[in-house]
Formats: C-alpha cells, structure tokens, sequence
C-alpha cells in the first residue's frame, strides 16, 4: 500500500521537532505578522538568515527547503508578472511598444515574491517537524478561548484525528473497490483527462456510500464510549511546556519587535 | 445474585417515513445476572442487534422500560452511567476504532470520562495486557489485525472497568485464528474480572462457551436455558436457520445409534473424556 503523509511530517529528533506544538503554533503566528510588517530587502535578509539557521538546525534534508516552494511557483510568477506590467513609477528598465516595466513594479515584484516565499517556507518548516497529531492537539488548545465566538477547537482537533485515523483505511478500501471494478472490466487508465474523471465514478461512489456507513458506525462506537465532546475531557497526552519553549517563543517575540523598531 | 439488565416488557418499532414503523423488538422481559455470559441467537433481522443497542441506551424502547445496574434508560442524566457501566464492541473491527495510535485509543473513553491523565496511563497499561496487546501500543491502527483490532477494541472498553460487555458479532468479519483471539479474551475477561458477558453470535461454537443461550426470532425470545438444553434438548433450530453445533449434532447421531450419552456433554473435551 502506498505510505500516506499528511502535512508530510518529518519524524526527528531536533530542537524544532521537540518543541510544544501549541508554542510552535504561536511562534509560527508571530513570524508571520513579523514577515508582514517587514519593510526593506534588509529586513527580508536578516528574516531569511532566521529562518536558515532554524531549518540547519532542525536536520531536515536539504531538498525539502525549496521543495515546498514548487506547489506555488505560478503564483509567485503570476505575483512578479501582474508587477511587472501593471506597476508604475521611477526608471523605466524596459520597453516593448506600450508595455513598460518600470522601477516600482520590479522593486514591488521582488518584495512580494519574497514575502510569499519566507511564508510558506515558514509554514512547511513547521509542519514538516509537527506530527499531524501534536499539530491537532496544539490547535485544540490555542483555540479554546475562542469557544465563545462559536470555534469548535476540540471538534476540529477530533476531525483531524479521525481523518488521520481513517485515510489508510479509505485508501485500502479504494484499492480494492478499483480492483473490483477493473475485474468487472472497468477502465481506470485510458483517454484524456475528462474520460478518466467520468471513469472514476464507478469507484468514488462506493468510497462514499461506504465512507458515510462507517462514519455511521462510528459515530455510535464513539458515543457507547461516553464520547459528549470536548467539555470536561482529559488528554492521555498532556502537553507541557520546557524551558526551551520559551526561549522559542521569546525568540519569535523579539524578532517582530526588532522588526517593528528598528524600521527594517 | 444482582440482577444488572432488567427489561420489562420492551418493545421498539423502527420508524421508516415509506414504509411505516417496523417492529424489531416485540414484548421482550429478560434478566441478565451480574458475573453471567448469555448467548443471544436468531436468525438475520430477529432483533438481536437492536436488543443489545437497548443495553446500554443506544436505543431507547418504544413501549416498557429498561433498568441496566438499577438505573433506566429512559432519564437522560443516567445515560452516561450506563454507558460507563457497559461497554460494547461492535462487528466491524475498523469503524470503532476512533484514535491513530493503539494506545490512544484504548484511552480515547477514559479521556471523555475526564479520568486524570496519570492514571490514565496506568490503566490503558493494564488493558492493554489484558488484551495482551502491550508490545503493539505505538502501532497505528491499520496495521493491526482483525483479530488484535477486536482486542483493541475490548481493551478501549475494559479500560472504562465496566460491569458488563456486550459484544455484537465481534468475531463475523475475522478469520479462525481471529476469532480464536477474541474468544479467547472474552472468556478470560469473565473469569478474572468477573464481566458479564452478553455475546451476540452467528457461531454456534461460540454460543456453548455460555452459561444461558437466549434464542430470538421476529423480536421475540422463543427459547432460553442452558447450552444442552437449547443444543441437545430437541429445540427446532433448523427452521430458524441456525445450525446445531458439531458436538452436539455428533452425539445426535451417537444417541440414535443406541449410544448413552450423558446430558451436559456438548464440547469437544467434555465428549473426549467420556468416550476415552
């Protein structure tokens, strides 16, 4: 059967994979705001250094620090072109009859592809060293004071648990439901793209019929087993907090107000 | 002996818009004793499943009253008591399994108790090896058999240290060897935890390990007694399409052979020790 990745974690052992997932979260939110408020190249650089130094540190391979980049590489190009052509101001660097690329765009162009750059390099730096499970219970905590505003923190900590719990489950249900279906002649792998999506319906839909009947069933193990939602529930996993949690978080602190005074 | 299933005269029509309510439970009075194992049998559709989702307020009935541990099942705030009190397993091993590692989800009724989570610990350890699945407590779910899914699925229950487990079909979607296992874990539950047992089986083997074997057909008990009784006491379980176990169809045969065997004989040993 085919390995399945969500979020692609990295199991490791590193600084960055040992850290609470709830301040991992928070220092995430924090580099963000940090990257937004980001105002010169020099700013961008120093962001970048940061946040070298913290993949080095997490002893990912290599490959995988550009490698989240590929998935957005057209917005990126689509970012730097609308820039390119539509910005206006300051020298003009180039000239095809009407169209103008001009100072302005260039500078603009550069700015907001390296800022859509460190932010998903950012995000994947997280994720690849969050296990999905962590990454659910961190979630769960960092949105209960929200409860009010009507946020259902624990129910989407549990959907992400059972989504978790059950793709394994559906995909080896969908081999098989396709090898039933080729036995009855069914054809998965010819014809253009539309043909292939039209052939795909005799195995999604008893993925579905199925999904739900199970979701059915499990729904009633869960509530035989006193499951009421998330009020009054105990974790067997209590998160805690190390010291190196607040150096982290006091890390990402610092870097925004750095970022905020020095003006860069 | 305390009684911890009561149920007077219980009746339940399903409700379906197109075809009106469907009785599946029709009058039904029964006692289940602390520290039994019953076996409830009947054909596909006789009301079993539907019998065994009452026990634990699942499923509320339409007319009469049931009282799991002298609490009913008709008041709301005494739900969760009775569900704490009694665990169920279910025939699909992989739709009742909620968490991603083994161990979390043998914990996964004790975190919706609100149990403290050091005890937790302690206790999702001790389920775990009485299941016998310790060494398999990091493993993710799928990767487990249907046989150690079920026992997973009983440590999650056992867990909760209820007073009574009931089982629906646990063993239809597993191999012998499966089956074996499960068998196996609930005969021993009963014997050291002193759990009642309430086994719904399509195997017939199965159903003589119990101490009384209740037979339903249409939503009604028809026959209840002992293992000989229903298996070698002439009950018709043929017309209800249930099959008399090999054991007690062997000495069937021995008997209108003109052989003497005793009452009571109906597993292999047993008939072993008084041939040999």
């Amino acid at each position: 059967m085919r390995s399945v990745t969500l979020g692609h974690y990295l199991p490791g052992n590193s600084f960055l994979h040992k850290l609470d997932p709830r301040i991992k979260l928070s220092s995430l939110l924090l580099l963000i705001i940090a990257l937004f408020l980001i105002k010169t190249f020099w700013g961008f650089i120093l962001f970048a250094l940061f946040i070298l130094a913290v993949f080095i540190s997490s002893q990912l391979p290599w490959r995988y620090f550009l490698r989240g980049l590929k998935p957005i590489l057209y917005i990126i190009v689509f970012t730097l072109f609308l820039h390119f052509l539509f910005t206006k101001g300051g020298k003009v660097y180039l000239r095809l009859g009407a169209i103008t690329v001009e100072e302005a765009g260039v500078y603009l162009g550069a700015f907001m592809t390296l800022r859509l750059a460190l932010l998903v390099i950012t995000t994947i730096l997280i994720t690849l060293t969050t296990s999905p499970m962590s990454f659910a219970d961190g979630i769960e905590f960092l949105l209960r004071p929200f409860r009010r505003l009507g946020i259902p923190g624990h129910e989407i900590a549990m959907m992400m648990t059972i989504a978790l719990r059950f793709v394994p489950t559906l995909m080896e249900e969908s081999d098989k439901i396709r090898k039933a279906q080729m036995a009855r002649g069914a054809d998965f792998e010819t014809g253009n793209v539309f043909r292939r999506a039209r052939n795909l319906v005799p195995l999604l839909v008893p993925l579905f019929v199925s999904a739900f009947r199970r979701a059915d069933e499990l729904a009633i193990a869960m509530e035989a087993r006193c499951y009421r939602g998330g009020e009054n529930r105990t974790k067997l996993r209590k998160l805690q907090t190390a010291p190196r949690d607040y150096y982290a978080i006091a890390t990402a602190c610092g870097l925004v107000l750095g970022i905020v005074f020095s003006g860069l | 002996m305390n009684a911890i299933f009561e149920l007077k005269n219980v009746t339940f029509d399903y409700s379906f818009d197109d075809t009106g309510p469907i009785r599946a439970l029709n009058n039904i009075s029964l006692t289940i004793n602390e520290g039994e194992y019953v076996a409830l049998i009947g054909p596909n559709g006789s009301g079993k499943s539907t019998l065994a989702r009452h026990l634990n307020a699942i499923l509320l009935p339409t007319a009469g009253e049931i009282l799991v541990d002298g609490f009913t099942t008709m008041r709301e705030e005494n739900r969760w008591e009775i569900r704490r009190r009694v665990g169920m397993v279910f025939q699909n091993p992989d739709n009742q399994i909620v968490a991603t590692t083994v161990e979390e989800d043998v914990a996964f009724g004790l975190e919706n108790l609100g149990v403290d989570s050091s005890l937790m610990a302690k206790r999702v350890t001790e389920a775990l090896e009485a299941v016998g699945l310790q060494s398999l407590k990091n493993h993710a779910p799928h990767l487990l058999s249907g046989g150690q899914k079920q026992r997973l699925a009983i440590a999650g229950v056992i867990a909760m240290r209820p007073r009574c487990l009931v089982l629906d079909e646990p063993t239809a979607m597993l191999d012998p060897r499966g089956r074996r296992e499960v068998l196996e874990t609930v005969k021993k539950m009963k014997q050291q935890e002193g759990i009642t047992i309430v086994h719904i089986t399509h195997f017939m083997e199965e159903a003589v390990e119990a101490d009384r074997v209740i037979v339903m057909d249409k939503g009604k008990i028809i026959h209840e007694g002992t293992p000989a009784e229903i298996f070698t006491g002439g009950v018709d379980l043929y017309s209800l399409d249930l099959e008399i176990p090999v054991i007690p169809k062997l000495i069937q045969i021995l008997r209108s052979q003109g052989l003497v065997v005793p009452p009571g004989v109906l597993k292999v040993d047993e008939l072993v020790d008084y041939l040999c």
